[in-house]
C-alpha cells in the first residue's frame, strides 16, 4: 500500500459553542488509495469529524491533509483536495441549474470559462448524466440529484472524496447504480453511513465512533468478523453473519 | 412533487421565446415606463400599447386563458387600492349614488385617477406575464447580468428560485401531516397552529441555509461571487424586434 498519509488527526477535540462536546482525543491515519467507512450511531460525532477535514470547522493543527495543516491559510489548497458529498443533495445543489451547480468549484478554483465548460461536460458523462446541463435540480429524482451532488464535487478533481450517507433516500436500484459509482472512484474515499453492507462493499477498513471517541478502527474482517465487537457497540450481528456468508462463498 | 409556476410555457418555442432574454427585458421595461409617463387622458396611446402586447401574445403562442388568468391575480390588489379614489377628488361631479343616508358622489378627476391606476397596472403586469413567460428563469436572470444587475442580486433571485420550490415542498408535506391527524376545531385553536407551521418552516429554511452556506464554502466559496460567462451575441431577429416595438411605442407616446 501507498504510505503516503491523505489524512492526519492527531489529538483531535472539538467542543460546540453549547458546551457539548463532540469529539474527544480523535487520532487517525488514513493512507492515499485506501477506502475507509466511520460508523457510529446517531450523534456519535460523524458529521462533525467530517467538517474538520475540510476546515469548516478548525481546530488549528489537530488535522493535516497530505501533510499540509488545516488552517485559515491552506483553506483553499484543502478545499480542492478534499471534496465532501452532503447527505442531502438539495443542499449541495443550489443553483438554477445543474451546469452552474457543477461548474462553481471550478469556478471558485479560478480556472477560466473553457476549461470549466470541457471539465463540467467530461464529470458529467464520467457519472451518467451528459445532456442534464440544462435541467434544474427540482425537476430531478432522487438517484439523479445524488449523482449530480457527486458531479459538483468531482469536477474539482480531488484526491480525497468523502460520502456522508452515500445512499440515503435511494431505492435498492439506484442503491445499486450508485455503489458502483462509488466504488470505480480511484480517489482516497471515507464513507460514513448506516449502511455495513455498504462498508462491506466498498470499504477495506472500518472506524467505529461511539461519543465522540475512536472506539475501534481496523479491517472489515476484524470488526465484522468479530461477533463481540458487533455487540459490543450495538451493531445489528446480523451483518456478522452476511460477512461470514460473503467470504465462504 | 412538481411545480413550474414562475416560468410555465417559458420552454416552449415560438418567435418570441427564440429571441434574446437581454432584448426581452428592454421591450418590456421600455414599454411599462413609457406607458406609465402617458398621460391618463391618452386613450388611444393605451389602446394601440394593447394591441402592440396583443401582437406579442399572438406571436409567443402562450395560451390567452394563461397570461389573461394570471393578469387577474392583481387585479384585486389594484382594485383595493383604487375603489376609494373616485370619491376622494371635490370637482365636476361625474355621478352619485343615494345610499339612503346622505349621497356619495364620484368626481370626474376621481374617475380620471382610477383609469390612470387601473390601466397603468394592467399593461405593466401583462408585459410582466409576457416577459416571465417567455424567459426561462436562470435564462432571465443571465439577461440581467448581461445588462449590469450586479452578481449580487441575481445570485439572491436564484436562491429563491432554486428554494421556493423545496420550502413549498416542505410546507405541504406539513400540511399533509397535520390534515392526516384530523386537524379540526376552533379558529384559535387553527390559528395556533399555523403559527407553529410557520414557525418550524422559518427554523427548517434557516438550518437549511446554513447547510447550503457550508456546502458552498466546501467547493472553494470565498464570498466572492465569481464567474461571469460571455455575453451572448444579438441575432437579426433580435434587432428587428426593437426596432419595431421601439419605434411604434415612443411614435404613438410623442404624437398625442
Amino acid at each position: 500500500m501507498n504510505k503516503e498519509k491523505a489524512v492526519e488527526i492527531s489529538n483531535l477535540t472539538y467542543r460546540y459553542p453549547d458546551g457539548n462536546l463532540a469529539l474527544q482525543d480523535v487520532n487517525l491515519s488514513i493512507f492515499a488509495g485506501e477506502s475507509v467507512a466511520i460508523i457510529g450511531h446517531n450523534g456519535a460525532g460523524k458529521s462533525t469529524l467530517l467538517l474538520h477535514l475540510n476546515g469548516i470547522l478548525k481546530e488549528n493543527g489537530a488535522v493535516k491533509i497530505f501533510g499540509k495543516s488545516v488552517n485559515g491559510k491552506n483553506l483553499k489548497g484543502i478545499r480542492r483536495m478534499v471534496g465532501m458529498v452532503f447527505q442531502d443533495p438539495d443542499d449541495q445543489l443550489f443553483c438554477p441549474t445543474v451546469y452552474d451547480d457543477v461548474v462553481f468549484g471550478p469556478i471558485n478554483m479560478g480556472m477560466n470559462d473553457k476549461e470549466a465548460k470541457e471539465r463540467v461536460t467530461e464529470v458529467l458523462g464520467r457519472i451518467g448524466l451528459s445532456g442534464f446541463e440544462k435541467r434544474s435540480a427540482h425537476h430531478m429524482s432522487a438517484g439523479e440529484k445524488k449523482r449530480a451532488a457527486i458531479a459538483t464535487v468531482l469536477s474539482m478533481e480531488p484526491k480525497i472524496l468523502i460520502f456522508d450517507e452515500p445512499t440515503s433516500n435511494l431505492d435498492p436500484k439506484m442503491r445499486r447504480v450508485l455503489i458502483d459509482l462509488i466504488k470505480s472512484f480511484p480517489e482516497t474515499k471515507i464513507i460514513v453511513s448506516h449502511d455495513l453492507p455498504i462498508a462491506l462493499e466498498l470499504c477495506q477498513r472500518i472506524i467505529i465512533l461511539e461519543k465522540g471517541r475512536v472506539v475501534e478502527d481496523g479491517s472489515v474482517k476484524d470488526i465484522l468478523g468479530k461477533r463481540e465487537v458487533l455487540e459490543r457497540y450495538e451493531i445489528d450481528p446480523s451483518y456478522h453473519c452476511q460477512f461470514c456468508d460473503m467470504f465462504k462463498s | 412533487m412538481k411545480h413550474s409556476f414562475l416560468d410555465n410555457y417559458s420552454d416552449i418555442s415560438s418567435v418570441i421565446h427564440g429571441l434574446d432574454p437581454k432584448v426581452k427585458i428592454i421591450a418590456f421595461f421600455f414599454l411599462t415606463v413609457v406607458c406609465v409617463s402617458t398621460p391618463p387622458s391618452s386613450y388611444f396611446s393605451f389602446g394601440v400599447y394593447f394591441v402592440v402586447l396583443l401582437g406579442v401574445l399572438l406571436l409567443s403562442r402562450l395560451p390567452f386563458h394563461h397570461v389573461f388568468g394570471r393578469s387577474m391575480v392583481v387585479i384585486p390588489f389594484v382594485l383595493m387600492v383604487a375603489v376609494f379614489i373616485p370619491f376622494l377628488k371635490k370637482d365636476i361631479i361625474g355621478g352619485g349614488y343615494n345610499l339612503g343616508i346622505g349621497g356619495l358622489t364620484v368626481s370626474n378627476s376621481g374617475l380620471m385617477v382610477l383609469w390612470n391606476v387601473v390601466v397603468k397596472s394592467y399593461i405593466g403586469v401583462i408585459c410582466m406575464i409576457l416577459l416571465s413567460s417567455t424567459v426561462p428563469f436562470p435564462k432571465l436572470l443571465k439577461g440581467f447580468e448581461d445588462l449590469g444587475l450586479p452578481k449580487i442580486f441575481t445570485t439572491i433571485a436564484s436562491f429563491m428560485y432554486r428554494y421556493v420550490f423545496i420550502i413549498t415542498d416542505e410546507a405541504q408535506r406539513m400540511k399533509r401531516a397535520r390534515d392526516s391527524r384530523c386537524f379540526g376545531g376552533k379558529w384559535i385553536w387553527h390559528s395556533k397552529v399555523i403559527g407553529y407551521m410557520i414557525g418550524t418552516l422559518f427554523i427548517r429554511s434557516y438550518e437549511r441555509g446554513e447547510r447550503v452556506y457550508v456546502a458552498m464554502l466546501s467547493r472553494g466559496f470565498d464570498g466572492d461571487l465569481k464567474g461571469k460567462e460571455g455575453v451572448q451575441r444579438l441575432k437579426p431577429g433580435d434587432y428587428i424586434f426593437l426596432s419595431v416595438l421601439i419605434p411604434i411605442v415612443t411614435g404613438v407616446r410623442l404624437m398625442l
